[in-house]
């Protein structure tokens, strides 16, 4: 039965009975993944919506031109976290490129150990990092300052940082630097006009990791930017909290955006070749 | 030859893999460039985590004492073993969905299916804890959309809907968050599999989900476990979620440290049940390492 079933790959799969479960199965997933954020969508244009009605009982952008109005919360706390994101690009790509490019070409002793700890970040739970470091932050007047915001944010991304920007240069074909190098070019030269340009994609794509890890990150912040620093995520928290719906719903609108931007695009940026070399 | 000159030609040599006094000059560099970014995880990240063990372990005079860790046990074992139950279920459920979905966009024979598939399962990807909390909270209540389409597909009786926004609220956006990354890890090292072996049990008959089950999930397990002990780690550390879908009791241990501290100043509290976390996370880095121990030694 099932050799059958095997051996007539293509006529079972176009069945009708059987496309017609698959199409099932699928629209279902959809909503699985779509449902939620349909319901987000509607909380965001809702002007009211009160139980037990299936839909909002009135359409509108009253709570968009609050959002956006000139004096809002919303603007500046936008502002706030692309400056944070923008800050802690560039801080962990300054300590990243030349790590990444050591691990890539040169020689390391205890390589891989020095990998994983970049990963530490990531594979240790945070809490108890951000909590002492909020009690020091606190002692020496950086908490609820945007420098320590990045800096927690920089050391939370480094991973991705160091590891893209390890993989990039490693995908970096060898001998064309040494092409370069034979006819004459200083190293700074090579790496300048031949290695950078060659790992760049691969480098933008983890600067928009770090970046989108940035913009949406909550608990370091919440730890270490209160009471000053107030990101998109931490409003978007105390407007869901304090039951504005609407609100929260509009500022996490605003989060989605660059993130699902980056998802229809980050294969451009992060091709197969750098993708195999990670954490290798 | 100039002192570049000799650097560059330490540099090629390290590349190259040369003799060995070259080589040091390459590694001393090599750890120069290496230096700045692991000193910003030494600063920012070993040193509070070290921090956090001391601190837990100090009374107020500084003396060894666990009377945080005997206050955090009388306080929060609830919370302890529902965090643990709540996390261990997610990774479950993470690691069916993940091998579900992998599985049918390595093997699956409808091409279109394959393509809608993989469109599909990756939006919640790049979507922050914190809107998943956000989007979760409107979903899964009493007068989400869920309850509505179950009700208007006639499960569920109008008076009879609930809101999920309990533990089971909790697991749901963990799993919704969190599948779509071990999907994705677990189906690019499927497709990095060589088809062959694939292709033989395929010919002899094997169903697919016998293909997937005995012939593939075999090869891919490291990436499996990996993706699992990540989501299992990333999960016990979310404040984000179980704070806006349960913040009552009993509740994950995130919500408790979030409160020790922030009503109570209590750091010691809070860095005992840090450190119990970090306990929990351990077992899983524990249970990897013997894994990949395991692998290594075949």
């Amino acid at each position: 039965m099932s050799a059958i079933g095997t051996s007539m790959n293509a006529g079972a799969a176009s069945s009708w009975p059987r496309m017609f479960g698959i199409a099932l199965l699928l629209a279902l997933f959809a909503f699985v993944i779509f449902g939620p954020l349909a319901n987000l969508f509607l909380w965001a244009f809702a002007e009211k919506w009160y139980f037990p009605s299936k839909l909002p009982q009135e359409f509108g952008f009253t709570f968009w031109a609050r959002v956006f109005a000139p004096r809002g919360n919303a603007l500046a706390s936008l502002g706030t976290s692309i400056w944070i994101a923008l800050l802690t690009v560039l801080m962990s790509l300054i300590v990243a490129i030349p790590a990444g490019y050591a691990l890539a070409r040169l020689r390391l002793r205890w390589r891989s150990l020095i990998l994983l700890a970049f990963l530490l970040p990531q594979a240790v739970p945070n809490l108890p990092v951000y909590v002492n470091i909020a009690r020091v932050f606190y002692e020496i007047g950086l908490n609820g300052t945007i420098l320590g915001v990045v800096l927690v944010h920089a050391a939370h991304g480094l991973v991705l940082a160091v590891w893209i920007a390890s993989a990039a240069f490693a995908s970096v074909d060898v001998s064309l630097e040494e092409a370069a190098r034979n006819i004459g070019a200083s190293p700074w030269t090579c790496f300048r006009t031949v290695t950078l340009p060659l790992a760049a994609p691969g480098l933008i794509a983890s600067a928009i990791f770090v970046f989108l890890e940035s913009l949406d990150e909550f608990t370091g912040t919440y730890f270490v930017g209160v009471p000053d620093v107030t990101t998109l995520p931490l409003l978007m928290f105390n407007a869901s909290m304090g039951g504005n719906y609407q609100i929260a719903s509009i500022t996490a609108l605003l989060l989605l955006v660059p993130s699902i931007a980056f998802m229809l695009v980050v294969e451009r940026f992060l091709k197969a070749d750098v993708l195999a070399m990670v954490g290798r | 030859m100039s002192r570049a000159d000799s650097r560059s030609l330490a540099r090629n040599c390290a590349v190259l893999g040369m003799t060995k006094s070259d080589a040091t000059v390459g590694a001393w560099r090599a750890y120069a460039l290496v230096g700045p970014a692991l000193a910003v995880i030494a600063v920012f990240f070993v040193l509070p985590l070290a921090m956090s063990a001391v601190l837990a372990f100090r009374g107020k005079t500084g003396e060894f004492t666990l009377e945080h860790f005997d206050k955090s046990w009388d306080l929060y074992r609830t919370d302890l073993m529902f965090t643990i139950g709540i996390v261990l279920l997610s990774t479950v459920l993470i690691g069916v969905v993940a091998i579900v979905i992998a599985g049918y966009l390595t093997l699956g024979e409808n091409p279109r299916a394959v393509a809608v598939l993989r469109w599909l399962y990756r939006w919640p990807l790049f979507i922050p804890f914190i809107v998943t909390g956000q989007v979760m909270r409107t979903f899964l209540a009493k007068n989400g959309m869920l309850n509505h389409v179950l009700i208007g597909a006639g499960w569920v009786e109008p008076l009879a809907a609930q809101s999920v926004l309990d533990w089971r609220g909790i697991v749901v956006a963990f799993v919704w968050k969190q599948a779509p990354f071990v999907t994705l890890l677990l189906a690019g090292a499927m497709a990095s599999l060589e088809t062959q072996h694939i292709e033989a049990a395929r010919n002899l008959g094997a169903p697919r989900w016998r293909v997937l089950i005995d012939v593939i999930l075999p090869q891919v397990r490291g990436t499996l476990l990996v993706g699992l002990v990540l989501s299992f780690v990333t999960m016990l550390s979310v404040l984000s979620v179980p704070l806006m879908i349960n913040p009552n009791s009993p509740t994950m241990m995130t919500v408790d440290v979030a409160y020790r501290i922030n009503t109570h100043g209590d750091y010691a509290v809070a860095n005992a049940l840090c450190l119990m976390s970090l306990v929990v996370a351990g077992f899983g880095a524990w249970f990897y390492l013997r894994h990949s121990a395991r692998s290594f030694s075949q």
